[in-house]
């Protein structure tokens, strides 16, 4: 589903954030990117719908080569789900119309299909009362939920997840944790960049160690929280699970 | 001071033989409504342009909106209207010169388009600030869901940036308005220039000028209420520009 094929890519002339990054994203697999902060996962999960532009390398969604000047770039992002840290929520637009704003600009859907939809998801992830409000009336964790409903309503092929739960308060990381569990239980590919190892635990396939532009470590689940091979991804695993 | 106040001057008759000196004073007024709205709408369009031209990551869009900007307002105002109304002429073809020379309304135009233009580049200067002060993920959010560059400017970046701006725009909009009084100089005989012939004609100088002064004060009114109407309209609850 996504393929990164040596993949570099530099800010400026001299800053190399990606270093020669391999991997890949089969479909309906769950795979976790974590690493310590600059790392590049951000960065990584960026390139994979041409947010980013990288200057070495391939990145294949669906078949697709992303990096290609001919790709329609619109037309790809479109089918692929994007979530982001500080939700990026539209906050001129009331709940619905954040969720119909694409479906009928870029998916051409009538407004009354796209509001259906819309209604649908937003009952999905327990929102459906919040319907007509504005995002700035929301909690951190509803509006992060809006923003995977947003996603969601483009019917994406793929999910892609930017640190979603670490602009939020600890109350309000689970609320959202719950709805990606249960998008990864349907079946829903997704490459989601986190620091929560329970999230990782309970639903990844496999976990993605990242320092310094490079991807360190690309293991199954098990075998990562296991017996980690790097020293650098123990150390980090040994920081963060050790609270 | 030896001065004889005359406050009836406004009901006697004026020399032109169309009316009273305050009928003189509306049409002037009349004039200065029409000039200022027609240049308002002129700064905002191109404002608007050349703004967004600003922010868009193309090199070439970046410095003719630069160069743009900096032609209009490094030149004082006056000197852009004689540029307009007696260099253009010279320069242009024989006959296409004549023809503007001969264009009924000539001053009107010329000071509607000219103090339109030089309005523009600051619309343009406070646009690309306001889209430039929108969180980077604003932008993303909108490419990730598909929307093109133009869908996510008209869509998304513009709606907000124009409310964020809205109280310096009532500021652009006010200057428009009283920088119309320039176009005396060309010959246009709006509000300042209705005073100051009646002051020819009657020697009220004092009586002329506080009634211009009462109805510039006016207008500014009405367009500071409108503005301010418009504004509480448009916020978006719990956002920056909300109540």
């Amino acid at each position: 589903m996504i393929e990164i094929n040596h993949v570099s890519k530099w800010y400026g002339s001299t800053f190399q954030a990606l270093k020669d990054c391999t991997t890949k994203v089969a479909k309906g697999e769950v795979v976790v990117v974590c690493g310590p902060s600059g790392s590049g996962k951000s960065t990584l999960i960026k390139c994979v719908n041409a947010l980013e532009p990288i200057q070495e390398g391939d990145i294949i969604l669906d078949g697709i080569k992303v990096n290609d000047p001919k790709t329609d770039l619109p037309k790809l992002r479109a089918r692929v789900g994007m979530v982001f840290q500080h939700f990026e929520l539209f906050p001129h637009l009331k709940i619905i119309e954040n969720l119909c704003l694409a479906q009928e600009k870029v998916l051409g859907r009538s407004h009354d299909e796209a509001m259906a939809k819309a209604a649908k998801l937003l009952d999905r992830v327990g929102l459906k009362v919040h319907a007509n409000k504005y995002p700035a009336e929301l909690s951190g964790g509803q509006q992060q939920r809006v923003a995977i409903a947003r996603a969601l309503a483009m019917d994406p092929i793929a999910m892609l997840f930017d640190e979603p739960t670490s602009a939020l308060d600890p109350e309000m990381i689970s609320e959202v944790l719950d709805v990606m569990v249960d998008l990864a239980r349907e079946g829903m590919t997704m490459m989601v960049v986190t620091h929560e190892m329970g999230f990782a635990r309970k639903v990844a396939h496999r976990v993605i160690f990242m320092d310094q532009g490079e991807i360190v470590e690309d293991a199954l689940k098990d075998d990562f929280f296991g017996k980690p091979r790097s020293d650098r991804a123990q150390k980090f695993l040994s920081k963060i699970l050790s609270h | 001071m030896n001065y004889n106040w005359n406050w009836s001057i406004f009901f006697e008759p004026a020399p032109g033989g169309t009316g009273t000196y305050f009928d003189m004073l509306l049409s002037g007024l009349w004039l200065t409504i029409q000039t200022g709205i027609f240049a308002w709408i002129i700064a905002l369009i191109f404002g608007s342009i050349v703004g967004v031209l600003r922010t868009l990551p193309s090199k070439t869009a970046y410095w003719i909106g630069f160069a743009w900007v900096e032609f209009f307002r490094n030149m004082p105002l006056l000197v852009q209207l004689f540029l307009w109304f007696f260099v253009l002429p010279e320069l242009l073809p024989r006959s296409w010169g004549l023809w503007l020379k001969q264009m009924p309304n000539a001053p009107f135009y010329t000071a509607a388009i000219g103090v339109g233009l030089f309005m523009s580049a600051r619309v343009a200067v406070q646009l690309a600030a306001g889209i430039a002060s929108l969180p980077r993920g604003q932008k993303q959010a909108a490419t990730a869901l598909g929307l093109t560059t133009f869908q996510g400017y008209r869509y998304v970046l513009l709606p907000i940036a124009f409310r964020i701006i809205m109280p310096p725009l009532t500021s652009e909009f006010l200057n428009t308005i009283k920088n119309t009084a320039v176009a005396i100089t060309i010959g246009l005989i709006e509000l300042t220039g209705q005073a100051r012939s009646m002051q020819e004609f009657s020697f009220q100088v004092f009586e002329a000028f506080t009634a211009a002064t009462v109805m510039y004060l006016l207008i500014n009114i009405v367009v500071v209420t409108g503005m301010r109407f418009l504004e509480r309209s448009l916020a978006i609850p719990g956002y920056i520009t909300g109540k």
